[in-house]
């Protein structure tokens, strides 16, 4: 081990970026985290290592649906390493073989009954080391009885299909919730006048948006610390959500919440995987009290593809209700929504279909109505985001893509058509006909952006041309121009109207200024890669005219922050960063009664000029916030009831959603003769509002993009009919790398939120949202020769040579 | 974390030493070479040796060797230095060709050629670029060295015609005079197993082909090879039509089976395709129209 101030060390306490680059608030600057990240000096879940901690693993189904008639631990138990072996029947006698999950249903910890997917959780061996763990689960021997599964999901509700969730007393199908948004009879209203009118048709398609995993690049896992002295619960946990996991382990276990602690260290990305409380957690902290030593679970990567929290598995049908020359009116879909064997989506209680209510897209329609039933099937559970917002994901990837499928029928431009129906600047704030208040844009503006940028009229013409050379017989590949524009909603939520489990998802912030100016923020959201390190202090900086260098920001720990919902569905900007603003708003008013204390002046005479309280009309006469800072902590006279020091707290309950847009433009080429897709270009023009960081937003968008064409091109988790997993390891569930991107084309347009304090509207997930269905539309586009309306993500070569042979290929079974 | 069951290593100090070693652990011991096939299996306990019999230090079979008539190929030699051999560029581009797309730098700069043969995944690519150049696999056990034509090496899926107590320790393949060759790969994403694959040597007599190998991988042809359509081609126009046709018989007599890469028509569609481009490619390049 070498340390600081040997050769070749580096002292981690230095800053990577000059100070002159540190902007006195917004702007570009370096991360303040990648210091210790460069260096390899971050503490991951799995960095921890307690004296005494053992170590657990899963022992995991490896069938879809079976009962369980005997588990036989005793092999195990006589492993000389091993510690403890932990049954569902051993937590059956604690109340805990099962959990509440995030939408109010129950979830197996470790089977009892049956097992329901292949990789569900079935025992957990504690061992002296991770490799012990691991020989000793193949010592257990579990007696099976196989039973039907349920795979496909269009057979889920077929009265012959085997009941999956038979431990809920009269369950007699495998129906979770049907669930509308939208004006049923509005809308039929306008689809029957569009079929009988002359000039109207109404167009529909059915289509997938197949389950994929987020994967993130560390996988999920825990230590769990009990300290049998004082009865307190340490859990190291992958979690980005440590508030409301907290308050979730004192409901569920009956431990006092006081005596839980939460530290959520650095995160390796979460993109909604990383919001439930899983199985392996629970065995950690059970294991953890049975032993009386921490015990540390990280489960490997097949584990985490193949038992957590998957995303989307949307079974859609889009209507369009549209006039020939092209006018929207209105649009109806229905969705078999696959939820897996337990109902555990995160998302808030009155939403059981997240935020698809948006489905109506940036368009201004007469009337929408969506219906959305949801159904078990024997495949892991889950529905979470995967960046997607709370299903804003698949209902933007429905609208847009039906956007395109009109274009199409009515041979219309697909970008004019776009044009034709955005709504329009003065519209803003628009209530849409599903009930949601957009707070801003300029829509039509932000897609010009993008076309200009991308050269739209001459792509269109190079294509001509392209298609004119294909016909005429030569060897040359298909070019493919593909659109969308995306309306994201973010920032949950309104404390009246959101809530996951009963918590309303307001958050807190506290700031301390020091004596010496130098600044704490407290905050309940929790980054896994995001940045808030830096952005959050730049908030505080441009709020009291510090250096962000100057703040540090304290996250990921429920002693040390006050509560909060955590960070997923974009929200940390638009509701922690919000109260982040607000508290530094409360600080400054307190420094303002300080200033006119030091000034001798009085308060109502100062004014906030350049990040100092200034004699208003005397600039000679001002303090920063450094002095302000020193004299609240002095014997400063103040005036009566003030209490010195500058020191404050608040909690922001977002009093709407705040609506990111963007307009992508997508350049591909297809081979016809392999189907293989390169994606050629992709312009990418985000409203995202007010830009702390435009740096950290750059980063963002380019990840979501990414991802994009990940789910677009090749990312999957099918099942065949047994219900064996198709995608649980990384040599089937394929992350797109640098060689399938392109250098990303980034533009912007700025549209601050009216209700935001920085008008800034979160950016987490706009490209992932944005970006899948501008890659399928750009494929479909390039496949016009072959008279190809629609194909199903993910539009691997196969799937794409197929389309164009027309015989598509139904991307969530097993290729046969 | 994936983690593997216990298991002895030791490392080799010689092939002499290797084989020794091998003899003295049983059949439950593998040698590793890049290990980048070998360590997976093993992390996700699909593979559970107990011996792992190291033959990195063989630096003696890390050698790319021109001999009169053949270049000997050492089995430990990385992807990535065959890669970036001008001797093997200038004489076989369809190794160059190959190895491009084998995996990705990071597994190219330890992932050997010997390795990647005597694992003989189905999907494998310079089983077929061997084939398609009729090369020869050098073996040495505890009595010599001896020699299997590539076309004869495999013996079905993840094996070979290498004995327990025996080394791959070169690949010979003969230098032809006036030919050429060239190989493409389909992928999902770079890194993936292939889609399919297809690899061409031609030598061509003026118009006529005077000798032809065809490789293919990934789409059950029997010993990587396409002897039907080698066979319409020999002797025969070196025309576009032939190559279109050679790619038909190409298609007609594997065998893919459906997986997630595809189904079984569309792997068979791609087989002839790639066959077709790859004989194409061969050709320009043998006629100097292409690099």
């Amino acid at each position: 081990m070498t340390a600081v101030g040997e050769p070749g060390v580096q002292d981690p306490s230095v800053q990577i970026h000059a100070a002159d680059e540190t902007p006195r608030g917004y702007g570009a600057m370096k991360r303040k985290e990648d210091a210790r990240f460069i260096r390899g000096r971050g503490q991951y879940v799995d960095d921890v290592v307690l004296p005494g901690m053992l170590h657990g693993a899963v022992l995991r189904s490896p069938l879809a649906h079976a009962r369980i008639l005997s588990i036989d631990t005793s092999a195990a138990e006589a492993h000389p390493k091993v510690h403890a072996v932990i049954t569902g029947e051993t937590l059956a006698g604690l109340g805990l073989a099962w959990m509440p999950t995030l939408s109010h249903d129950t979830q197996a910890v470790l089977a009892t009954d049956k097992v329901r997917f292949q990789g569900q959780e079935v025992a957990f061996v504690v061992a002296d080391d991770r490799y012990a763990a691991r020989d000793a689960l193949a010592l257990i021997d579990v007696e099976y009885e196989p039973l039907d599964p349920v795979i496909d999901a269009k057979r889920a509700l077929d009265p012959d299909a085997p009941v999956i969730r038979t431990d809920k007393d009269g369950k007699a199908d495998n129906h979770i919730f049907d669930w509308e948004s939208g004006d049923r009879a509005a809308t039929d209203a306008v689809f029957a006048d569009a079929e009988a009118a002359d000039d109207q048709l109404v167009v529909v398609q059915d289509m997938i948006y197949p389950r994929v995993h987020p994967a993130p690049l560390e996988t999920c896992g825990a230590i769990a610390d009990m300290d049998p002295v004082t009865g307190k619960l340490t859990l190291w946990t992958t979690t980005q959500a440590p508030h409301a996991h907290r308050t979730l382990y004192a409901l569920v276990a009956g431990l006092p919440e006081h005596k839980i602690r939460i530290i959520s260290p650095d995160i390796g990305g979460g993109f909604g995987n990383k919001v439930g409380i899983y199985p392996g957690y629970v065995c950690a902290v059970v294991a953890s009290i049975v032993t009386g030593t921490p015990v540390k679970w990280m489960e490997d990567r097949s584990e985490n593809l193949m038992s957590t929290s998957f995303a989307r598995d949307y079974h859609m049908r889009g209507e369009v209700a549209v006039t020939r020359d092209g006018r929207i009116r209105g649009v109806r879909v229905h969705v078999l929504a696959d939820h897996g064997a337990f109902d555990a989506t995160a998302q808030p209680t009155a939403f059981p279909a997240g935020f698809f209510g948006v489905f109506t897209g940036s368009y201004d329609l007469e009337a929408a109505h969506c219906a959305v039933t949801g159904v078990y099937t024997n495949k892991a559970s889950g529905g979470v985001a995967y960046a997607c917002s709370f299903r804003i994901t698949e209902a933007v990837y429905l609208i847009e893509r039906m956007v395109d499928v009109v274009a199409h029928d009515l041979g219309i431009d697909p970008a004019e058509l776009r044009m034709r129906n955005l709504l329009r600047p003065e519209q803003f704030p628009y209530q849409s006909k599903t009930g949601w208040e957009y707070d801003s844009g300029d829509y039509p503006h932000t897609l010009q952006v993008a076309l200009d940028k991308a050269g739209y009229a001459e792509l269109r013409a190079e294509q001509a041309d392209r298609r004119r050379r294909f016909e005429a017989g030569e060897p040359v590949s298909l070019m493919g121009i593909g659109l969308s524009f995306f309306t994201e909603a973010v920032g949950a939520g309104p404390r009246r109207s959101m809530d996951i489990l009963g918590l309303g998802m307001a958050d807190g912030a506290e700031l301390r200024v020091h004596p010496t100016g130098k600044a704490v923020l407290r905050v309940s959201c929790q980054s896994q890669g995001q940045g808030h390190e830096t952005t959050f202090a730049q908030i505080v900086a441009q709020e009291l005219g510090i250096s962000p260098d100057d703040i540090d920001v304290v996250h990921g720990d429920t002693d040390q922050t006050p509560f909060g919902l955590g960070t997923y569905g974009s929200r940390s900007t638009p509701v922690s960063g919000a109260a982040t603003a607000m508290v530094a708003r409360k600080v400054r008013e307190r420094a303002k009664i300080v200033a006119a204390a030091m000034m001798e002046v009085s308060a109502d005479d100062l004014e906030w000029n350049d990040g100092r309280w200034q004699v208003a009309g005397d600039p000679d006469a001002s303090r920063s916030m450094a002095d302000i800072a020193m004299a609240a902590h002095s014997n400063l006279e103040l005036p009566d009831g003030v209490e010195g020091h500058l020191d404050a707290t608040c909690v922001y309950n977002p009093p709407n959603l705040t609506y990111p847009c963007g307009a992508y433009v997508c350049l591909v080429e297809v081979d016809p003769g392999t189907g293989a897709v390169d994606v050629r270009r992709f312009v990418a023009v985000d409203d995202c509002g007010v830009r702390i960081n435009p740096m950290i937003v750059e980063g963002q968008v380019h990840g979501g993009l990414a991802d994009g064409v990940g789910m677009a091109l090749m990312q999957c988790i099918a099942f065949d009919l047994d219900g064996n997993c198709l995608g649980g390891s990384m040599m089937d569930y394929l992350l797109p790398t640098s060689l399938e991107c392109p250098s990303w084309e980034l533009g912007e347009t700025v549209t601050p939120s009216p209700h935001h304090p920085i008008g800034a509207k979160g950016v987490g997930e706009s490209a992932t949202v944005g970006s899948p269905p501008a890659v399928v539309n750009a494929v479909i586009d390039a496949l016009a020769p072959y008279d190809v309306r629609h194909a199903d993500m993910p539009l691997t070569p196969a799937a794409v040579w197929c389309a164009a042979q027309g015989n598509p290929l139904r991307p969530d079974l097993g290729i046969t | 974390m994936q983690v593997p069951a216990q298991f002895e290593y030791f490392k080799a100090t010689s092939v002499d030493d290797a084989i020794a070693l091998l003899t003295r652990h049983g059949p439950e011991s593998f040698l590793v070479a890049g290990g980048h096939s070998l360590l997976p299996m093993m992390k996700l306990r699909l593979a559970e040796p107990e011996t792992l019999i190291d033959i990195n230090g063989l630096d003696d079979l890390a050698v790319i060797a021109v001999e009169s008539d053949r270049v000997r190929i050492g089995a430990m030699v990385r992807h990535s230095a065959l890669l970036a051999s001008p001797v093997i560029a200038e004489h076989f581009p369809i190794l160059t060709d190959a190895e491009r797309v084998i995996a990705d730098p990071v597994v190219r700069n330890r992932g050997t050629v010997g390795g990647s043969l005597c694992q003989a995944d189905p999907s494998e690519d310079l089983s077929a670029a061997f084939s398609a150049m009729r090369a020869t696999a050098v073996i040495r056990g505890a009595d010599g060295e001896r020699q299997v034509p590539v076309r004869e090496f495999h013996r079905g899926p993840y094996e070979t015609a290498v004995e327990h107590e025996e080394l791959l320790v070169a690949v010979e393949v003969p230098i032809l005079a006036g030919s050429s060759s060239a190989y493409a790969k389909l992928e999902r994403r770079a890194g993936d197993w292939a889609v399919a694959a297809a690899g061409a040597m031609l030598r061509l007599d003026g118009d006529t082909v005077a000798e032809v190998g065809i490789g293919l991988s990934a789409v059950g042809a029997s010993h990587f090879v396409a002897p039907e359509a080698e066979d319409l081609l020999r002797g025969g126009p070196a025309t576009d039509d032939a190559f279109v046709e050679a790619g038909r018989l190409a298609a007609r007599h594997c065998s893919p089976s459906a997986d997630q890469r595809g189904p079984v028509d569309y792997k068979r569609h791609l087989a002839g395709e790639l066959t077709t481009r790859v004989l194409r490619r061969a050709a320009r390049r043998s006629r100097g129209e292409e690099a």
